[in-house]
């Protein structure tokens, strides 16, 4: 990707060209530092990252694995031991399986979808809101019409009609997640296309006489980029929160891919019993993800906005 | 003014087209209606009469328009499984689903506005910090299992609140209620909580944030300087003017909250519409599913086009700026 120097650095001709991308990153590091609250939830987000994608190598076993897990160890309580001696820190559930290692996997499979959906929505919407904002007129009128319409649906109420057409699956929860967030995207990128597309620097890409397409990715979406990722980052949390919410209520992963969802909602069976931990620990474990994730983003939010700048 | 309200419900109308289009196709394509509706165990004769008498022979647009036509007669077809048509299902299960949503917004009001008035009054208080804290709380915490949680602490370990149901009912003006009864009460207080929650917590944000802005006004210097008592100011100058942006979200939460209370009916196992679509869904019931997300989607429409026309008639800008466009 071609960095685009800013108008300010284009206008300022004594600067020294070569370290101001280093300096940018640099104060922007300090910047978000400061606040000692977001750097522990980033902190506690990478650690649940780490989690999520060597959960193979760290959880104590494989949960879906059925030559390794045990009914007879099933909904044991937290701290218990199993038949051949193994400690389940978090109990068990209803299959004998060690929750430790279920949340592990869960947490697994509920970031992945999250983003992934959070990826594609992300690139679809701000391809969407770029277009609109570059071309202006009738297709910007159409398509913020189509953006305003959508927002006026409530999220769950999209998911729930198209994973009532489509039914259970990854991939239909996936396209449930894109048909639910890519509207935001595309109207934050619109927004901040409109004031990029004022500069100069656009003026002067078009004096070179490149081409549209060129002008609106190689130009327009760098610079719109970062109102972008601070809305992706609260996206991503109400995505993992959507479907945790869907697959709760049955209507999203399909048994044999458990997300933290499912967990809460095989729990839940075994609730009016008193076997809390099947759907507390998901929980709490759901409830830390997400709450890191916000945090993280609103310290991006308050560090990436020029108007907060000092 | 009356430009803008034609071209607004005409857009309301494509809309409505457009999702019965979606729906429909939706529904028959992706999923095979022959398997769905007949019975596997006919034979090839009693298949091919069974599929003429459903009108399934028919070219698919011919089937959608007959579709549209049975809809505008209210005609959905009969549930799989309740045997019953499915309109009647839908709008006996109404009632339920508007008491929740209702009393949620209630309380989220009567609640949240004070808290929030509180927190704004002494920010510095550690009651108010524990207040906007856990209002943040609010926003993180999954609905469900807040829910799942509730039930667990009230119904499972204290065992004071039921934790399934409606309770007993009261038939008020043809419609059973269940606020009106102590049980019904007792079966309504955790779900009309756990579906409030994160209203609670918006409306808390939004009072705390109002109630500092405001209290900083030259009309609040000039009421005390004047010798107002100062629970008048609080109550009258400051609460009045924090009302404004609270009216207007609590508004627009309104919609959010009847499509959320399919998460809270599924957990309270409360009859409304949310739990029989989640049912439907799960048990295949496709002309209960078809009905509901079309009904559902027509509300929904139906809504945003009052919201809209409400706020031209508030905010000229708005329709000024749409008739240019």
């Amino acid at each position: 990707m071609t960095v685009i120097p800013e108008p300010d650095s284009v206008m300022d001709i004594t600067a020294p060209a070569v370290p101001e991308a280093e300096t940018s990153l640099r104060r922007f590091i300090s910047d978000f530092t400061d606040n000692k609250v977001a750097v522990s939830a980033l902190v506690v987000f990478l650690a649940i990252l780490f989690v999520a994608v060597f959960c193979p190598l760290i959880s104590p076993q494989d949960p879906y694995d059925l030559a390794v897990i045990d009914i007879m160890d099933s909904r044991l309580p937290p701290g218990s031991e199993s038949m051949s001696g193994m400690q389940f820190w978090l109990g068990t559930d209803d299959q004998g399986r060690d929750m430790v290692s279920a949340i592990f996997y869960g947490l697994r499979t509920s970031l992945a979808v999250g983003a992934t959906s959070g990826f594609i929505a992300l690139c679809m919407g701000a391809s969407i809101g770029l277009i609109a904002a570059y071309f202006g007129g009738r297709v910007d009128a159409v398509i913020m019409r189509v953006v305003d319409l959508q927002l006026s649906f409530p999220a769950i109420l999209v998911a729930l009609i198209l994973l009532a057409i489509l039914g259970k699956g990854v991939d239909k929860i996936i396209v449930a997640l894109i048909a639910v967030q890519w509207a935001y995207y595309a109207r934050i990128a619109r927004g901040s296309a409109l004031v990029e597309r004022s500069k100069e620097y656009i003026e002067a890409a078009h004096c070179l006489a490149l081409s549209n397409r060129r002008i609106v990715f190689r130009h327009l979406l760098p610079n719109v980029m970062p109102p972008l990722i601070v809305v992706a980052t609260v996206q991503v949390a109400h995505a993992i929160l959507l479907e945790a919410t869907l697959s709760f209520l049955g209507i999203g992963l399909p048994v044999t891919k458990p997300s933290l969802g499912l967990l809460i909602s095989t729990g839940f069976e075994y609730m009016m019993s008193g076997k809390y931990w099947i759907s507390f620990f998901p929980g709490i474990a759901l409830l830390i993800t997400v709450v890191s994730i916000n945090l993280v983003g609103d310290q991006l939010r308050d560090v990436l906005n020029p108007r907060l700048q000092k | 003014m009356s430009v803008f309200i034609i071209r607004r419900s005409m857009q309301a109308a494509l809309v409505v087209v457009v999702m019965s289009l979606i729906v429909f196709f939706g529904v028959n394509v992706i999923g095979n209606p022959v398997d769905i509706l007949i019975n596997p165990e006919f034979d090839h004769e009693e298949m091919e009469r069974a599929i003429k008498a459903l009108g399934l022979d028919l070219p698919l647009w011919q089937q959608y328009l007959v579709f549209v036509k049975n809809a505008f007669q209210g005609n959905f077809g009969e549930s799989f499984v309740y045997g019953e048509p499915t309109l009647k299902l839908i709008v006996q299960r109404m009632p339920a689903t508007l008491e929740l949503a209702f009393c949620s917004l209630l309380m989220s009001i009567f609640l949240g506005i004070p808290l929030g008035l509180w927190a704004g009054l002494k920010p510095e208080s550690p009651v108010s910090k524990t207040i906007m804290s856990g209002s943040i709380l609010g926003f993180s915490l999954p609905t469900f299992w807040v829910g799942i949680m509730m039930i667990m602490i009230f119904a499972v370990e204290l065992g004071i609140l039921p934790s399934t149901g409606r309770g007993a009912t009261v038939r008020v003006l043809g419609i059973d209620m269940s606020f009106l009864t102590l049980d019904g009460f007792k079966h309504l207080l955790m779900p009309a909580v756990n579906l409030g929650f994160l209203n609670l917590s918006l409306v808390i944000r939004l009072s705390c944030a109002g109630t500092r802005e405001v209290i900083l006004q030259d009309y609040i210097k000039f009421a005390r300087a004047k010798g107002v008592s100062p629970r008048r100011v609080v109550l009258v100058h400051v609460l009045k003017n924090i009302l404004i942006p609270v009216i207007t979200v609590i508004g627009l939460q309104l919609g959010n909250l009847i499509a959320f209370s399919v998460v809270t009916e599924t957990i309270f196992s409360w009859p409304g519409m949310g739990k029989l679509i989640i049912d439907s869904i799960l048990l295949l019931d496709r002309p209960v599913k078809v009905a509901y997300l079309l009904i559902t989607a027509t509300m929904f429409v139906t809504i945003n086009l009052v919201v809209d026309i409400l706020y031209s008639v508030l905010d000229p800008r708005v329709r000024l700026q749409d008739i240019k466009a």
